[in-house]
């Protein structure tokens, strides 16, 4: 029964320095590759668990979101949707709209729902928001499936540039999410007040993004180019592309995507500074 | 060949005003940030200058009480927290166990946990599926494997999460007090698994109160005072010297001696067999108990007996003595020393019990509850019961007759 320990090798030697300390250590990310895939896998096992619905849960928020979009906006109020029907129009924002969301207030959480693990163990303490991510991502690929006989139904032409639109949507969308998700994240662990900031972010953030409304709406174009400075603007309109045909206007694309990458940086840039002390602060 | 682990001039700083207000508010930080007023936060070193070198294949132990810095360096030296002054160098791959089951979710099964805290552990996929029968079979949970583990008890939780730790195969093991979990039997097979650990040449520092698993884990140990180290060493002198310096020896002694008194105890005072005074003693050391008397009269029939009690007050046992067979110096003081043979008594509190009386007639002088010793294990035979299970107060060499008969299960 007792088992053979394997021979010793020689070991790189690691040093933690007061003095010197490193910012980024891509190497190290990539060695705790699996544990991306463990607390993911973690997180999503543990969504679902003791439900009797379980991942259909997953396609129903999006649904009924957008049957109630659908009856208010689209029906009541009459948004245009860019040619396309209603339904398809919300519900492909939604989609992505969706991932945002719940990816932003995951892993704005995480680092404080993971606190019991981050004061006993190390590892690199990235994998942790950029895990929760992750998890979105898995209800976005279970919506899409939902988003496909939508299409069908409403006999919704679909361009081929949706080849490489949607996954570079779907990138965008992860992209802009990682900012802030990260940035709120270590913040959330110094000062919990960003516990009730994160939610009304969200939902401000909601009617701010051309979601459940084309940008053209709106009739001042100062006010169309604070709108396009959302990070997700970028992903919705890149998912939409294929369905509408309508090209994206470039300058609105790189004003949104500058914003995400800005914030990418900020967020992770802030994360690495202060995670060497998210033990003491947790 | 060089050290597998350097640590220079480690330091760690804490502001006491963090670790009171456990978390800042955001309006706190904003007020600090438009007042620069340093005055209320006061410096607190938890580990100060701390330097130290293990070599490959040895194990060294960190004693020290509550608060004295040992969970603080242990987090340094496990990445968890930097160190605010000096340099930790390794030449390996360390783990820490700094509890067992960091990470185990109610919700998940048993198996899902374990894939999980595995990988948590730096343990690979791969390593992990390969030992995973090992690992089931060391915690003996094999049957609610794919029970949620919100369903087990508390014991099967920690010998699920010891057995995954207990599988770690890093060059340098950072433990502790996570033995310190599970029955007796778990507990005897978990340091027998630590025990093969470091007689595989890997290093451990270990942390611990229990310093007869500590003395028999580590070959050196050290300790942790204040954020300082006090003294380093060979575990069984640092193991000594640290249990000497946490109680001073109590000794009893009389102030005024009533003059009507024929029979009067003066002093009591316990020492080891170099004959220091010390309240402390291993329990395979010989305890000598000194008393002096006075005697202003030879009487007959009187006797002197003390008495051993365990911390319940249960006397243990005693010895007697008749005193007219001895020749007392009248109104001098005597002296008599009672000596227990090493590994008598058991470790825990024990404290003395002496009577000078003529048996079931007259008390001359009978005091109880004195000079309270410790008795703690140094690697007895029942280590693995240590603070677990009471197994009486005194050891006894008893002889064993084993019969086998291979025909009765027939």
């Amino acid at each position: 029964m007792v088992s053979q320990f394997t021979p010793i090798k020689a070991q790189p030697e690691y040093i933690v320095d007061a003095e010197r300390r490193k910012l980024f250590d891509f190497q190290e990310l990539w060695r705790y590759k699996e544990l991306f895939y463990f607390f993911t896998w973690r997180d999503i096992k543990i969504k679902y668990k003791q439900t009797v619905l379980g991942f259909l849960w997953a396609v129903l928020q999006p649904l009924f979101m957008m049957i109630i979009f659908t009856l208010f906006f689209g029906r009541a109020l009459n948004v245009p949707s860019q040619n396309l029907p209603y339904p398809v129009f919300v519900f492909s924002g939604l989609l992505l709209w969706n991932t945002f969301s719940s990816g932003l207030t995951n892993s704005a959480n995480s680092m404080v729902s993971n606190a019991q693990i981050i004061k006993k163990i190390y590892f690199p303490r990235l994998v942790v928001p950029v895990s929760s991510i992750l998890v979105a991502l898995f209800d976005f690929l279970m919506a899409f499936i939902l988003f496909i006989p939508l299409l069908i139904f409403y006999q919704q032409k679909v361009s081929i540039t949706a080849l490489w639109c949607w996954p570079s949507a779907l990138v965008v969308c992860l992209i802009a999410t990682m900012g802030p998700g990260t940035l709120l994240a270590a913040l959330n662990v110094k000062y919990r007040d960003f516990r009730y900031v994160i939610p009304f972010l969200v939902q401000v953030l909601f009617f701010l993004t051309p979601v459940i409304y084309p940008v053209s709406v709106l009739k001042y174009p100062i006010l169309q180019y604070i709108i396009v400075l959302s990070p997700m603007y970028a992903a919705i309109e890149l998912f939409r592309q294929p369905l509408t045909g309508v090209d994206i206007q470039s300058t609105f694309l790189i004003l949104s995507l500058s914003s995400s990458f800005l914030i990418l940086f900020v967020g992770i840039f802030y994360f690495k500074r202060t995670e060497d002390f998210f033990a003491d602060f947790a | 060949m060089k050290p597998i682990l350097e640590v220079k001039h480690l330091s760690k700083r804490y502001s006491i005003n963090h670790i009171a207000g456990g978390y800042l508010s955001l309006r706190e930080r904003m007020r600090k940030g438009l007042r620069f007023k340093r005055s209320d936060v006061e410096d607190f070193w938890a580990v100060n200058d701390v330097s130290f070198e293990v070599q490959a294949g040895e194990s060294i132990g960190i004693i020290g009480r509550n608060g004295a810095g040992k969970s603080t360096l242990l987090k340094i030296l496990s990445k968890i927290t930097p160190p605010t002054k000096g340099k930790i160098i390794a030449r390996g791959r360390m783990a820490s166990l700094l509890e067992v089951g960091t990470g185990f979710h109610p919700e998940l099964t048993g198996r899902e946990n374990v894939f999980f805290n595995g990988s948590l552990l730096g343990m690979k996929r791969r390593e992990i599926e390969s030992k995973f029968e090992e690992i089931i079979d060391f915690s003996g949970v094999e049957k609610f494997l794919d029970t949620p583990l919100k369903h087990y008890s508390s014991g099967m939780q920690l010998r699920l999460a010891f057995a995954v730790a207990a599988f770690l195969e890093p060059e340098i093991l950072v433990i502790d007090e996570v033995l310190a979990v599970g029955d007796a039997e778990f507990q005897r097979k978990c340091l027998g698994k630590m025990e093969d650990v470091s007689r595989s040449g890997r290093t451990i520092l270990f942390v611990s109160h229990q310093l007869g698993m500590l003395g028999k884990l580590c070959k050196n140990a050290l300790i942790l005072e204040k954020g300082i180290i006090v003294k380093q060493g060979p575990s069984p002198e640092i193991i000594n010297y640290y249990t000497q310096s946490l109680s001073s020896a109590n000794d009893f002694r009389v102030g005024k001696i009533e003059p009507e008194k024929i029979f009067a105890i003066t002093k009591v005072y316990p020492t080891n067999l170099a004959g220091e005074l010390t309240s402390n003693f291993a329990h395979s050391e010989v305890i000598k108990l000194n008393l002096t008397f006075l005697a202003r009269q030879q009487l007959n029939s009187t006797h002197l007996c003390i008495s051993i009690n365990n911390k319940n007050g249960q006397r243990v046992f005693s010895a007697d003595r008749l005193l007219q067979n001895y020749k007392l110096g009248e109104q001098n003081l005597n002296e008599v020393s009672l000596v227990i043979p090493k590994s008598t008594l058991t470790p825990g509190d024990y404290s003395f019990f002496i009577a000078i009386h003529c048996p079931n007639v007259m008390g001359y002088d009978v005091k109880d509850q004195l000079c309270p010793i410790t008795i703690y294990d140094n690697g007895s035979e029942f280590i693995q019961y240590e603070n677990k299970w009471f197994y009486g107060d005194v050891f006894v060499k008893c002889g064993w007759e084993f019969k086998f008969n291979n025909n009765a299960l027939k």
